[in-house]
């Protein structure tokens, strides 16, 4: 009998692990004070940024490694990476006819077509190619609406007085070591403005493809949106196949005002490393919302597949009286990924509420670990928070960590923390097959069970995306 | 109902199995035609269940001689979805629990995947919930049980009308029912028996595996069979349970140990 084994399922070949050849800019690896005024003159910057990305340069060289996640993995030497490489076509093109062709097939064949005939009929997308952002599609019908969604690099020349008053100011330079590199260097990212009262009429999306071996990506995005506005955003990420590792250090800020609203999603699928755990993305990430206006609401929804190492804590500072923040995450780890991942809700105001629903899958030799945060501060008379993290073992070999932190300065907080752990069993798939459910359909049904909670919060479109992603991602790993 | 001329569905030959390298059954024969009802008795660990697992297809365990056919097909061959599809059925003694999938949706995908083999149109989610309440009423279950997950929650009596019900919509040529009765309280077993009384037709066939003859009080067997040491020791009619009943399983030690003395030793 050839009952293939959840194993087998589960290391399916990575789908995106092409490179596309094509001539790049680089600069010479390592990392300096020249190579980080070099970035800013290449970038043609305002002075208020070579100052911002200076301080933030300086500031990390005082810092260290955070080295607290459960995550192992041998020093990163970052004199060893090219901090920017941008595909040589230079100067954003006006219109996509003029963006380089291979550029807009790599795209293409990572299911994210960018050509006027082609693209998503209601998605807007930013398509960023190692350190550039190459094109966005949709720009004139949003603008119609008062709606800004270009590069960051862009946004810098054109919107500078938004950009300065709104970048740092929820992730500052120096929070973390990651968030302090990534302000040194960043190079680019997405820039999304809902101006007051403003629904955002379609989707928003950036999608990040790092191409070159030895090349880190530095993304930021910075998301405002004004009083009464609202938006949904989606990020995907995807690499290729390398036998070496590629620094991923992104930094997301959010900024929501009185009655507005934010959902933000992320599919990341950056390569994972090979079966035996060489290669892969080390992705490390800052991303953090400030609800700063009463009644505005945060919603973080990820998908996490990808990477070789994940260290990721999308957050919610609730400022605003009645604020409210949401975190739902899957996070799937097979072969030899770690991800160390979950969030932190810090209830500033009165009334805030927090949810987090966080869902791990371990499949294969891998380590798996919620990290999360509730923090109540004194003023936030009663605040509420919610919590449930499930985490799902595929295999004998898979480790599962959940690590909550519970802080309360408010006597009349109300913080509930619900965890469950449990393990797809050989009878269990027995018992679908033996009702004439396929194995791998069986393995499906089971995880997008699993997941669903988190699933229903993604946008329509990609929810069902999501499902197969994980389905693919688990071939041949139970059993 | 025994037709001599009915088709035979399941064909057992000399079939040896083992779990972890330790022989099980150890040469199993046994015939089964169309419009029959059949009972496996026999003490624990006599390789009752080994024979429904095997024949479902569990991969803990290994055949290692004989040869099993399904309206002449080798049905050894074949993955358990597959067996399933063809009509093969086995109702489990302890159905597990598969939290966060939803019942419906699984009797529907279970019940498609049936339909798709016999070259049936397939149920959209309103058509196949018209099928589903009317074969609720075979087990007499709760429609509320087909909002919640795979046998989550479900006392004992629920999920073997679960198990009913899924025998009810997958309509299988032969039924194999694992100690069914087993932890059913007089009320749920004659509900149950009830329902695989309704669905026993001239053209299916049932293979009951259970202790007790409280069971075959409610569904009659054409045949009985005893089973020891991993194979069918004595065959008869259903007298054989009720003699069974009186007399113990005390002759059927005396019969092995002059058959196979070893055998009781490690038992």
């Amino acid at each position: 009998m050839s009952t293939a084994t959840v194993g087998d399922l589960v290391s399916q070949p990575y789908k995106h692990g092409f490179v596309t050849d094509i001539e790049t800019e680089k600069i010479a690896k390592g990392l300096s004070e020249d190579v980080v005024r070099l970035i800013s003159s290449k970038k043609d910057e305002p002075d208020f940024l070579l100052q911002f990305r200076l301080r933030a340069y300086r500031q990390w060289l005082q810092m260290a490694a955070p080295d607290w996640a459960a995550l192992g993995h041998p020093p990163i030497d970052y004199q060893n990476i090219i901090y920017y490489a941008a595909p040589k076509q230079q100067e954003k093109k006006a219109s996509l006819d003029e963006v380089d062709p291979k550029l807009l097939e790599t795209f293409d064949k990572l299911g994210i077509p960018l050509s006027e005939q082609k693209r998503l009929s209601n998605v807007a997308v930013d398509a960023v190619f190692d350190s550039v952002s190459i094109a966005t599609t949709y720009k004139e019908k949003l603008a119609e609406h008062g709606v800004i969604f270009c590069s960051i690099s862009e946004a810098v020349k054109e919107h500078p007085e938004l950009i300065e008053a709104y970048l740092g100011t929820v992730v500052p330079s120096n929070d973390n070591y990651f968030s302090a590199l990534n302000s040194a260097v960043f190079s680019d990212g997405s820039f999304v403005f809902i101006p007051k009262g403003v629904e955002c009429p379609m989707e928003l999306s950036t999608y990040f493809r790092i191409n070159s071996a030895d090349t880190g990506q530095f993304e930021r995005t910075l998301i405002v949106a004004e009083e009464g506005a609202s938006v949904s955003y989606l990020e995907g990420c995807t690499a290729p196949m390398f036998d070496t590792n590629q620094l991923h250090a992104a930094v997301v800020e959010l900024v929501v005002l009185d009655d507005a609203s934010i959902k933000y999603s992320t599919v990341q699928n950056w390569y994972a490393g090979d079966e035996n755990g060489v290669g892969g993305i080390y992705n490390f990430v800052t991303k953090r919302g400030q609800c700063r206006g009463a009644r505005s609401r945060i919603s973080w929804t990820q998908v996490e597949t990808g990477s070789a190492i994940t260290w990721k804590y999308p957050s919610c500072v609730l400022q605003g009286a009645d604020s409210v923040g949401e975190f739902y995450s899957v996070a799937l780890t097979n072969n030899h990924q770690q991800a160390d991942t979950g969030t932190k809700m810090i209830h500033v105001g009165p009334r805030t509420r927090s949810t987090i629903v966080s869902k791990g899958i371990s499949a294969g030799q891998s380590s798996n670990s919620y990290r999360g945060l509730v923090q109540i501060g004194p003023k936030a008379v009663g605040a509420k928070n919610y919590s449930q993290c499930d985490s799902m073992l595929i295999g004998d070999q898979a480790a599962a960590n959940t690590y909550p932190y519970i802080r309360s300065q408010q006597p009349d907080a109300v913080v509930e923390h619900e965890a469950s752990t449990c393990r797809i069993s050989v009878d269990q798939l027995f018992y679908l097959q033996s009702r004439g459910i396929g194995f791998e359909e069986a393995v499906s049904m089971m995880v997008s069970g699993f997941c669903r909670d988190v699933f229903n919060q993604l946008p329509m479109e990609f929810a069902a995306e999501a499902d197969k992603l994980l389905a693919l991602k688990l071939e041949g790993s139970v059993g | 109902m025994i037709r001599p001329d009915a088709p035979l569905l399941l064909d057992i030959r000399d079939l040896h199995a083992s779990v972890d390298e330790q022989p099980i059954l150890k040469g199993v024969n046994l015939a089964i035609r169309a419009g029959e009802i059949h009972a496996v008795m026999g003490r624990n660990g006599s390789g009752k269940s080994t024979l429904s697992k095997v024949l479902a297809g569990h991969p803990a365990y290994t055949v290692t001689a004989g040869s099993v056919h399904y309206r002449g097909a080798d049905l050894l061959e074949l993955d358990p979805e597959q067996r399933a599809r063809i009509g093969l059925f086995l109702g489990f003694q302890y159905p597990v629990e598969i939290p966060g999938v939803s019942n419906l949706e699984f009797l529907r995908v279970a019940t498609n995947s049936r339909r798709a083999e016999r070259g049936d149109e397939e149920l959209d989610t309103f058509a196949f919930e018209d099928l589903v309440h009317e074969r609720l009423k075979v087990v007499q279950m709760d429609p509320a049980f087909l909002e919640r997950s795979v046998n989550e929650g479900f006392s004992g009596g629920e999920k073997k009308r679960n198990e009913i019900l899924q025998m009810a919509l997958l309509e299988p040529l032969v039924a194999i029912l694992d100690e069914t009765d087993s932890g059913l309280d007089i009320d749920a077993l004659r509900i149950v028996a009830d329902g695989v009384n309704q669905l026993a037709g001239p053209d299916n066939a049932t293979l009951l595996i259970t202790h007790y003859q409280r069971l075959l009080d409610l569904i009659t067997p054409d045949y009985v069979h005893v089973m020891a040491a991993g194979r069918i020791l004595r065959t008869g009619g259903k007298e054989l349970a009720l003699e069974l009943e009186r007399t113990g399983y005390d002759w059927v030690d005396q019969e092995l140990a002059r058959l196979e003395p070893e055998t009781v030793e490690v038992a």
